[in-house]
């Protein structure tokens, strides 16, 4: 039983103390049995409290500590650590939730959520008072990691990941890699195009032993944890063997009947069922769409590549992580919404830049040439009535980059935009200064009072109260309308929903804290990466990756994880060997042995994962787990309960 | 500090589990769902470990009612937790009958790491529940 207990209670800022009162928390537990120290903190999470604590715990003799913050998710292994550092075994640290649990779930109920928080604190307190000095269990883990969807942020955590040792299976559920970056054209800052950063990350993909690159792929089963994932991938096949030349190819491209929507090029343009995103997409093979294919033969008559003999094949991998990179889709303007989809020059931002990829010297849309271009921001982000309160924060960069381009790429072109407040943080702001430079007229209104699109004869009109020049309503002739389009999270979230990660209030997934854990999940063993988490420009992309790939790769690259040592214990006089445990066991951690003239249950403490579900079903209840004793549990319960 | 009434709302522990449901009632928090802040958890490794005996000691001790928000099929120990979670249930139901405990004061449902708006309103009907069977 501790005697020396330490409790500090945090008021995270003002997240806990503006709706529970920390302080007369610390007054109801103060003078619980045990507890010598009783604190508030500002953030116990901050480094000078983190020296206090070890300071207390060693000029104290502190023997257990009770920290009441957040999230056992966030900062439990801080707080595990602190204690550790100051010489006390780190299974004598109990943390208690009074954040999540309490202050933001009971935000309406100031007293409500104080009662709740003071009972809470009582409890570790009285779990606190039980704990034992305890070693982790170390298991295998597979120094492999699967990294979900070869974009930016995929291609290079897989780069990282094999340079750094792992094994990497970089799966891809489109045909071709790169993402939306390969979609798009000149990239804003450096001199260069996303077909460029493809292929010099597709080729040190390729040169890297340690990556096996699936195409047409997608995750269809998941079972196993944290170091042992088994994942079931589903790969389509692409009807194409492995050589095939350019002249045979287009042959067959030119006798397919088949026309669909191109959504490499967001439908402004079609493709046939054969297709390759441009010639020299990544992997340089052509694929067959077997959704829209007839499978008239007629491609096969001129090209003898064509294989529709393949089978979709099923592949079993064992990953000790997984890394999610799955990106984004650009917000798809409803209809009407700015004349979209009902006048005929109304486009978004996306498609614009295929657009300009596809005219050399005239800037042509639907045979008419443009010089006149309007601009309307946050379409589909920074919404009043929408779902999408955020900022997609990539798009008044790209914006303005791509109005300098096009008017430095053809003759005679005004731009007209109309905004809601500049956003071009960091390094981007030159492009703002240099676009107003070359003359592009910018023209303002509030989140309230939008611009108005309509069509006037053959003309289409953009309207705008413009709060710049004191509300003074202005009007643009537009020969082309792009409605500069924010970034939304993936329409298909199938992925997510078979890994369970959690998605947060934008609707991406979501980390465990924004600022201090920002790639991991609460799915232990499980990272996220680039736009798939929120709206990221490609440098951001990045980072993302590359810290998710270290993260990944620290779980598995020693071979063994260090797992909670909360596994079975047979009390040996309870036990009356009957097997039951041996039954509930899922991973066959019993064995029947014989001692002082009876046989009893042992625990093979390796094997065991802790689940507990032995407990229940031993009739003499024989079974408990280290660290969630009948003696905890009960009294944490007992201590639930306010004394009235 | 002011705001807030003093809440006579009905006593709930619920087991959580660490991986699947603890997750999801965070993020109830995060989202600010509010419910009754006389709802209290303890998190156990996997649903099928809770003993019937510490559910019991809970209703004996004062509580109004146990909820288990359980893996159901996304639990990281395998499959059978459901079935088991549910015959610990049944065994737990019995021995409330025989001690004349109204065998509706413990309810599971399945929770998954992201069902916290599902948690929500499982927690508040209960606590509806609780609240007219007690008068």
């Amino acid at each position: 039983m501790k005697k020396k207990i330490g409790v500090y209670i945090c008021h995270c800022g003002g997240n806990i103390s503006d709706y529970v009162d920390v302080e007369k928390v610390r007054q109801a537990v103060e003078g619980d049995e045990g507890v010598i120290l009783s604190k508030t903190t500002m953030f116990a999470c901050a480094d000078s409290n983190q020296k206090e604590m070890v300071d207390d715990i060693k000029d104290r003799e502190l023997d257990g500590v009770v920290v009441a913050s957040c999230s056992p998710k966030l900062h439990l292994l801080t707080f595990r650590a602190v204690v550790e550092r100051a010489g006390l075994n780190k299974y004598n640290y109990v943390h208690a939730n009074i954040r999540e649990q309490v202050s933001w779930a009971h935000s309406d109920n100031k007293m409500g959520a104080t009662e709740k928080a003071i009972q809470i604190v009582k409890a570790a307190i009285a779990k606190v008072r039980n704990t034992e000095s305890l070693e982790p269990v170390i298991v295998e883990a597979t120094n492999a990691v699967a990294v979900i969807g070869a974009g930016i942020a995929g291609m290079r955590a897989a780069i990282e990941l094999a340079e750094a040792g792992s094994q990497v299976y970089l799966i891809e559920r489109e045909f071709f890699v790169g993402g939306r970056v390969a979609q798009w054209d000149d990239l804003c800052l450096t001199e260069e195009t996303g077909k460029e950063l493809i292929t010099r990350l597709y080729d040190q993909v390729m040169s890297q032993k340690k990556i096996t690159l699936f195409t047409g792929a997608e995750v269809i089963e998941n079972s196993g944890s944290v170091g042992n994932f088994n994942l079931k991938v589903k790969i389509t096949p692409r009807h194409f063997k492995l050589r095939c030349t350019e002249e045979t190819l287009q042959q067959a491209i030119d006798v397919c009947p088949v026309e669909v929507p191109d959504e490499f090029n967001f439908n402004i343009t079609t493709r046939k069922a054969i297709y390759h995103n441009y010639p020299s997409e990544y992997p340089q093979l052509p694929a067959i769409d077997m959704k829209n294919c007839t499978r008239c033969g007629e491609c096969e008559k001129v090209c003898p590549n064509i294989d529709f003999s393949q089978k979709t094949e099923y592949l079993n991998l064992k990953v000790g992580s997984i890394l999610l990179a799955t990106g984004f889709d650009p917000y798809e303007p409803k209809k009407g919404e700015f004349g979209y989809g009902e006048i005929d020059n109304v486009v978004t931002f996306p498609q614009f830049k295929r657009i300009v990829h596809y005219c050399d010297d005239k800037l042509v849309y639907k045979g008419k040439e443009i010089k006149n271009i309007a601009y309307i921001y946050c379409v589909g982000s920074r919404q009043v009535d929408g779902e999408n309160k955020y900022c997609s924060r990539y798009c008044c960069t790209a914006i303005i980059h791509t109005a300098i381009t096009v008017k430095k790429k053809y003759k005679g072109i005004h731009n007209y935009h109309f905004n809601r407040g500049i956003r071009t943080y960091g390094k981007a702001e030159v492009w703002y200064d240099e676009s107003s430079r070359l003359g592009d007229i910018y023209l303002q209104s509030f989140e309230y009072d939008p611009p108005v699109v309509e069509k006037s004869g053959t003309q289409t009109i953009v309207r705008i109260k413009d709060m710049l020049t004191i509300d003074k309503e202005i009007e643009v002739v537009a020969d082309l309308v792009v409605l500069v389009t924010g970034m939304v999270p993936r329409q298909d979230n199938s992925i997510g929903n078979l890994l369970k990660v959690p998605r947060g209030r934008d609707n991406f997934f979501n980390e465990i804290h924004m600022k201090l854990r920002p790639v991991e999940t609460v799915i232990d063993g499980i990272t996220i990466a680039g736009a798939s988490q929120g709206p990221k420009n490609i440098m951001e992309s990045i980072n993302s990756g590359l810290a998710a790939a270290t993260k990944s790769f620290s779980l598995v690259n020693s071979g063994e994880l260090a797992l909670e040592p909360t596994v079975a214990k047979v009390n040996l006089e309870a036990c009356e060997w009957c097997g039951k445990c041996d039954e509930a066991c899922p991973y066959n951690a019993f064995e029947k042995v014989e001692t002082g003239g009876k046989f009893i249950a042992k625990v093979n403490s390796a094997v065991c994962k802790g689940c507990g579900m032995c407990l229940p079903v031993c009739p003499t209840n024989a079974l408990d787990l280290i660290g969630l004793t009948d003696e905890d549990v009960e009294s944490m319960i007992d201590a639930l309960i306010p004394n009235i | 500090m002011t705001g807030g009434k003093v809440n006579n709302s009905p006593r709930i522990l619920v087991f959580s589990t660490e991986k699947i449901s603890d997750p999801a009632i965070d993020m109830a928090g995060l989202l600010k769902l509010h419910y009754p802040p006389t709802v209290y958890t303890i998190p156990v490794p996997c649903s099928s470990s809770i003993k019937p005996r510490w559910i019991l000691h809970a209703l004996e001790q004062g509580f109004d009612g146990v909820f288990i928000a359980a893996d159901g099929t996304d639990c990281p120990y395998g499959e059978s937790c459901t079935e088991k979670t549910g015959q610990l249930m049944s065994v737990t139901q019995q021995l409330m009958k025989e001690k004349g405990i109204d065998p509706a004061r413990l309810k599971m449902a399945a929770i998954c790491s992201v069902c916290s708006e599902p948690f929500v309103k499982h927690v508040k009907s209960f606590a509806e529940y609780l609240s007219k069977s007690s008068n």
